[in-house]
């Protein structure tokens, strides 16, 4: 593309060109872009089309030529995912630049030598543009969705009994609602099935622990104390530690292990140590919790 | 002089919405080169502002601000629901008080997450915090 009219075009009617293009996209600005940023991004581009077309128009991403422009739309392309722009919405941005530049291109679309070798190649270059932001917006939008998935990811997690009298539970995104309700009934559930003694909550793949998340946590902890066992909080993060001291919760009582392999430690000292115990009273488990229940009847009965 | 030099607005509705404006805040702190205790701060304390919009407003939009004062970079959140307000707010930023059965830590812990923290409400108006974190 040598010695093309429109850089000169686009040089001369810049601010006519910018007008034209703004009106158009004016009905997005409400979507939390302001008219000022529009402005902002659709100077940024003229300048940057300005610039590719001198440097012979080609798109190739293995050109630095090409990178600046490039890298500009992929960017436009995020930040509109991230505020929930439509796919539409957002190759607008180039596609309602073509619709008021083509126009400009009238007098030399009706020689065919400049139709040719001026407007059909912008035309094809705009539209390569706008299909690009497309594409962008379309890998911008499945990395967010691949990221919230896993986020939100169904706390589908087993109980696990990772060691005799051990199980380990790792929770993963956010802690919300009613999931979490399903996941602890499941824990006390798997508690009393397999006659755990310690159960390690394992919160590693919580992005944020806030109070409803502490809340979840405490909850847990007494539930499970209720049914005789104990609870290791694990996977507290040096930064989520500080961040739960500051809110004001107090996990004081609640036994915290910063990984899993140290909380697997700690559990399996506490079995010993019970088993240990049991050996001494010398009476097997099962023989202590009938006799723990004797008490309570002897009471109730008649003396 | 504060000056905003970047604005992002996200509505708020549900639990998406929740992980989308925790995860940008995220970015963004981090862009802003706030040390990972600061991002888990920032990010815990804008978690605890929306879940109050969405539990007792059924939501609202979040305003996320990069601010600049003189050389300090900094990020600003404003809150902002249309729901039933709060009567009392003293009582609301106690330690322990809760409507809902909470642990009542949400607002007054998000106030010491914070460097400031402004709160703003009218009964049947609605409820605007505003909180800022300085590098
Ligand atoms: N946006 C809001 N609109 C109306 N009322 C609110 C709002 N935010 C907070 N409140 C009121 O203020 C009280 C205290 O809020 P705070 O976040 O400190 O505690 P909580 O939400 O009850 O429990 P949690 O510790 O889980 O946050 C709430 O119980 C509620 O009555
Ligand atoms: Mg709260």
């Amino acid at each position: 593309m040598k010695g093309q009219k429109f850089p000169d075009i686009l040089r001369k009617r810049k601010s006519e060109i910018l007008e034209g293009w703004m009106k158009r996209q004016l009905s997005l600005a409400g979507k939390g872009t302001t008219p000022d940023e529009l402005r902002k991004q659709c100077v940024e581009f003229l300048d940057l089309l300005e610039n590719l077309m001198q440097n012979g128009g080609s798109l190739d991403p293995n050109d630095p030529k090409a990178r600046p422009i490039i890298e500009f739309l992929k960017e436009l392309s995020k930040d509109r995912v991230l505020k929930g722009f439509s796919p539409t919405e957002t190759a607008t941005f180039v596609f309602s630049l073509k619709e008021v530049v083509l126009p400009l291109l009238q007098p030399l679309a009706k020689n065919e030598e400049t139709f040719t070798h001026e407007v059909m190649p912008l035309s094809i270059l705009l539209d390569q543009l706008g299909l690009l932001t497309f594409e962008n917006y379309i890998e911008n939008r499945e990395e967010v969705i691949a990221r919230q998935q896993l986020d939100m990811a169904e706390l589908s997690t087993p109980v696990v009994k990772i060691w005799d009298g051990i199980l380990a539970l790792p929770l993963i995104g956010t802690l919300d609602s009613q999931r979490t309700m399903i996941v602890m009934e499941k824990l006390l559930q798997k508690i009393v099935d397999t006659a755990a003694t310690v159960a390690i909550l394992d919160i590693t793949g919580v992005p944020t622990v806030d109070t409803l998340v502490a809340n979840h946590i405490m909850k847990t902890v007494a539930a499970t104390r209720l049914l005789g066992a104990e609870v290791i909080i694990t996977g507290v993060s040096p930064a989520i530690a500080q961040t739960i001291v500051h809110l004001g919760v107090d996990l004081s009582g609640i036994m915290t292990r910063a990984t899993m392999a140290e909380g697997l430690k700690l559990a399996i000292r506490m079995t010993k140590q019970q088993t240990a115990d049991e050996r001494r009273d010398g009476i097997n488990p099962l023989e202590k919790g009938i006799a723990a229940m004797q008490p309570a009847k002897g009471q109730k009965g008649p003396r | 002089m504060v000056t905003v030099s970047r604005s992002t607005r996200l509505s708020i509705a549900n639990e998406i919405d929740l992980v989308r404006a925790r995860q940008e805040v995220r970015v963004q702190a981090q862009a802003l080169g706030f040390s990972l205790v600061d991002q888990t701060r920032i990010t815990t304390a804008v978690s605890e502002l929306i879940r109050n919009m969405m539990k007792y407003a059924g939501g609202g939009t979040m305003d996320l601000e990069a601010v600049r004062n003189g050389v300090r970079a900094g990020l600003r959140i404003i809150c902002v629901d249309k729901g039933p307000g709060i009567p009392d707010i003293g009582l609301a930023m106690k330690e322990g008080y809760s409507t809902s059965n909470g642990l009542g830590y949400g607002l007054p812990g998000t106030k010491r997450l914070v460097d400031e923290f402004d709160i703003w409400s009218e009964v049947g108006k609605g409820t605007r915090v505003t909180i800022s974190k300085w590098r």
